[in-house]
């Protein structure tokens, strides 16, 4: 692939940051290019168009990181980074190795959504529209919208490491709001990959049918249970939670400031023997999947629970260092205005045995959460809150109605020792995960996971 | 800036937009992050880029860029028109109109009491340098460390400013362009204790590094990290709340999400068709105010030109008026309230408030504690962005806090829910405390404490 900078620009920016001292010198660069849409009231509207390239040069002394990034690619704003990123250093000169182009695979792109033409997007939204609709007469409004990006990256460091990548990724989402009466309910679902415009070739007007059901449903939804109850969390989207509730935990800088609660837990039983879990930066075509990280090393597929027992945590080469560990490929960026830091890719528990029905059949009273509106944890505590969109309440072993407003809130230690099955209906879903003030794309999945006890937050005391 | 606004109308005009407005802004950042006793990282960071709203007819597209090249213009202007043309007709499309009476004061001529001076600068933040920020973040961790002995760490110490300059040019005549600095510092900290970790906020805000206090700033991280050692679940009932004024702020800015027009519009508040309607108790009197100094939502002019200005949004119980940009305006045949906000030159304007100001009341906090007798105090709450139903304004976070007990502060208290809907909240509100305070989370709101008379609160 062909690189944003040429190898002696590269060369002499590294070489400017080290001018003052350091012990590696990185210079990320980037060109982006989007286009987003929506449709809203039956209406094409906010068709936004974007493009933007510039880089960030950091150097590393010691346990500090100086920083400095410029809109725009021009040699001599990139220098003028790099000196920036050095003025505060006070050490003798150092030298960057030369650098050596490492070849990386991106992945393949069979329809450039660039290449698509815009009329065909439009009309992805109009069907959107009529499926969201065609729900149900109660359905009274209906947003869906369309996202695209390409980001070209470069990477060079100090270490001679020179290699880039060129990711693009599409994402719809739909939302519908029912209403009858007084009464209004939403639904939203959404669906995205590491993929061109082919990800839309089979049915995406199904995101917008789920929906408007969603919605639908919602509307007959009555007050959700508070208290001390068995919890059964849906596939896909559900598994949110783990990645709040654990994966946040296991990226190495919250461990290194023993801000995590699975500080001094590697190798330690965290689950029951029936969780297995990964964090995989190679699926293909999955959200939260590149080539290689922002820091230029290759993902890769880590097994963070094996059985019950934690084995690994994620690392980017920093944090790798500080431990005398490698660097998992989990050095993330939202683009060149931020420092890379230790962030999921694709986190998702393994599949296991038993059937959805068959967990669900096991609670005689509880609560089954299918999809989440968001959700928050402290990993330093480990105490999270989640927002339900879409739950039901389960009586007898069987799911009886709806329930809206629900939170589920608890400890992560407790709550992922609690988990006492996994169910074989696995499935990917797609998310934007903040840290650090920091978007970056990422995938969540699991099958049907029952929590044997979880606080939930209603209103029907 | 303005230079570069100028030729991306006139680029976009020749592209085929019937009318066109360029917003630029250029902005320097520092941030420090700080811990463990020394500097982790430092940023140094410009910004620049242009975003251009074009018309053809009652088309409108959007396009923004970072080359500022004649070239760079040339296909932002392209790709701003191209965009127009793959949107659908709206009636009620336009581009703002200048107002008669402040034309020519935006134009830059005379009329100086046309446009309010506003002092959106402050000269500490160039005077100071990288080493005197880095040891401003430093002594807030060491703030933190040193007021209370059960602190165990600092998790990160952060301090970052920004120096603004931001340009608007219309085809209709608007011409405008203003300076502005801000920063801030906010440390979280770590306690132990009784075999658990607990977390604590300390934050701070200004126009620049000398109006920063980091002793209070670390303080306050230590203080709410160590108060929540050994905390418990209240037991669930109805019952006096009392907001301190980071949560009062937070539901302060989610009012102020279902106070915009286009939310109401598209029957998308909880607010639509409540206007002159008593949605509030007496206690509770909210303004947007895009003038006051110490906002950080402060311009001469909002993110499409609209002067700003001081607006009752909930008065006397009542609802009195929606937040309004121009297109909401013409829609719902009211006059722009100046509220077409902007998150850089990356988005589109779109209604949101300027700054949210509760007024604040004549009770203490100990006279509102007293006040509410027993209840709950809450200085936390997490998952406001997941846990509430923007449409009814239904909602259930996770909240912390301490227990009142005959009407002082008692035990902290953790892991508990608190749900309502917004309005029913605000109708409950019975009394404001007379201590307010600026925060900046999800927006920039000043709120003193709030007191609720009942809500559920779900523990265990």
């Amino acid at each position: 692939m062909s690189e944003l900078i040429d190898r002696e620009v590269a060369e002499r920016v590294l070489g400017r940051a080290l001018a003052h001292g350091g012990e590696l010198a990185e210079v990320f660069a980037e060109r982006s290019a989007g286009l987003t849409l929506a449709i809203d009231e039956q209406r094409i509207e906010a068709v936004q168009s974007g493009a933007g390239e510039g880089a960030g040069v950091r150097v590393v002394e010691g346990g500090t990181t100086y920083f400095a990034h410029v809109d725009g690619l021009d040699p001599a704003d990139l220098e003028r980074a790099a000196g920036e990123a050095a003025a505060a250093l006070r050490a003798g000169r150092a030298e960057p190795r030369p650098l050596e182009a490492r070849a990386t695979t991106p992945f393949p792109i069979e329809q450039p959504p660039a290449e698509v033409p815009a009329e065909r997007k439009a009309a992805l939204l109009r069907e959107l529209d009529r499926r969201g609709r065609g729900a149900g007469p109660e359905i009274a409004q209906f947003m869906a919208s369309y996202a695209e990006i390409r980001r070209q990256v470069t990477v060079a460091n100090s270490e001679g490491l020179f290699s880039g990548d060129d990711r693009t990724r599409v994402r719809i989402g739909a939302q519908a709001v029912a209403r009858r009466g007084e009464r209004v309910e939403t639904g939203a679902e959404t669906l995205g990959g590491h993929r061109g415009f082919e990800l839309f070739d089979d049915d995406p007007g199904a995101i917008a049918a789920a929906a408007g059901r969603k919605a639908l449903t919602l509307l007959d939804a009555g007050p959700a249970p508070a208290g001390s109850m068995p919890v059964v969390v849906g596939g896909g989207f559900g598994g949110v939670l783990f990645h709040e509730m654990t994966g946040h935990g296991l990226e190495a800088d919250h461990v290194q400031k023993r801000a995590s609660v699975y500080v001094d837990k590697l190798g330690e039983p965290v689950a029951q023997p029936l969780l297995t879990a990964y964090d995989d930066g190679r699926m293909p075509g999955e959200w939260g999947s590149d080539a290689i990280d922002d820091e230029g090393t290759p993902t890769q597929k880590t097994m963070v629970i094996e059985d019950g027992r934690l084995t690994a945590y994620l690392y980017d080469r920093l944090t790798a260092r500080r431990d005398g560990a490698a660097s998992t490929g989990n050095g993330r960026r939202e683009s060149f205005r931020h420092l890379p830091v230790p962030r999921m890719t694709n986190t998702y528990i393994a599949p296991g045995e038993p059937t959805p029905e068959e967990i669900i059949a096991e609670v005689e009273r509880g609560f089954y959460a299918v999809s989440f509106a968001g959700g928050q944890v402290d990993p330093a505590t480990g105490d999270f809150v989640f927002g339900v969109s879409e739950g039901y309440l389960i009586e007898g072993g069987k799911v009886t109605r709806p329930c809206r407003g629900a939170t589920l809130i608890g400890n992560c230690l407790e709550a992922l020792a609690a988990i006492d099955a996994v169910g074989n209906d696995f499935e990917m879903k797609t998310g934007m995960c903040g840290k650090a003030g920091q978007k970056v794309p990422v995938g969540t999945g699991q099958g049907h996971v029952r929590i044997a006890r979880m606080t939930v937050g209603g209103t029907e005391v | 800036m303005i230079e570069a606004a100028r030729r991306a109308v006139e680029a976009t005009l020749a592209a085929g937009a019937s009318d066109a407005e360029a917003y630029a802004s250029e902005d320097s950042e520092r941030e420090v992050r700080a811990h463990g006793g020394e500097v982790e990282s430092l940023t140094a960071a410009t910004k620049r880029g242009v975003g251009v709203r074009a018309w053809i007819g009652q088309r409108v597209g959007y396009a923004y860029g970072t080359d500022l090249s004649d070239a760079g213009i040339a296909s932002l202007a392209e790709r701003a028109a191209g965009s127009a043309r793959i949107a659908d007709e709206d009636p009620y499309a336009a581009p703002p109109e200048l107002p008669v009476r402040l034309s020519s004061a935006i134009g830059g001529k005379s009329a100086p009491e046309a446009l309010p001076s506003l002092a959106l600068t402050d000269d500490s933040l160039g005077e100071w340098g990288v080493d005197r920020v880095a040891e401003l973040a430093l002594a807030v961790e060491r703030a933190a460390l040193a007021a209370d002995e059960r602190v165990s760490g600092v998790e990160q110490a952060v301090y970052a400013d920004s120096a603004e300059r931001v340009a608007i040019v219309s085809s209709r005549g608007i011409a405008g362009e203003y300076e502005a600095t801000s920063c801030y510092a906010y440390a979280q900290a770590l306690a132990e204790g009784e075999g658990g970790r607990e977390t604590g906020l300390g934050f701070g805000l200004g126009r620049g590094p000398a109006a920063l206090d980091p002793e209070a700033i670390g303080r306050e991280a230590a203080e709410r990290a160590a108060a929540m050692i050994g905390a418990g679940k209240p037991t669930s009932r109805s019952c006096p709340v009392l907001l301190d004024p980071t949560v009062a702020s937070s539901f302060v800015s989610l009012l102020g999400n279902a106070l915009a027009a286009s939310a109401v519009q598209r029957g998308r508040s909880p607010l639509a068709g409540r206007l002159g309607e008593e949605v509030a108790g007496e206690a509770f009197v909210l303004h947007d105010d895009g003038l006051e100094p110490e906002g950080f939502g402060s311009a001469p002019f909002d993110g499409e030109g609209v002067p700003h200005r001081r607006t009752a949004l909930v008065e006397g119980g009542a609802l009195r008026t929606y937040l309004y940009d121009t297109y909401t305006a013409r829609r719902g045949e009211a006059a722009s309230t100046g509220n077409a906000g902007r998150g850089g030159y990356r988005t589109l304007p779109s209604v949101s408030a300027s700054n949210l100001v509760v007024a604040p009341g004549a009770l203490s906090t100990e006279q509102l504690l007293a006040e509410a007798g027993d209840g709950v105090f809450i200085d936390d709450v997490a998952g406001l962005h997941s846990g509430v139903n923007p449409v009814t304004g239904a909602f259930s976070v996770g909240a912390s806090g301490r227990a009142i007990r005959g009407g002082e502060l008692a035990e902290p208290l953790r892991e508990f829910t608190i749900a309502s809907d917004l309005v029913s909240m605000l109708r409950a509100v019975s009394a404001a405390g007379a201590e307010p305070r600026w925060v900046p989370f999800g927006g920039s709101v000043s709120a003193p404490p709030l007191l609720i008379a009942a809500m559920t609160v779900a523990g265990s």
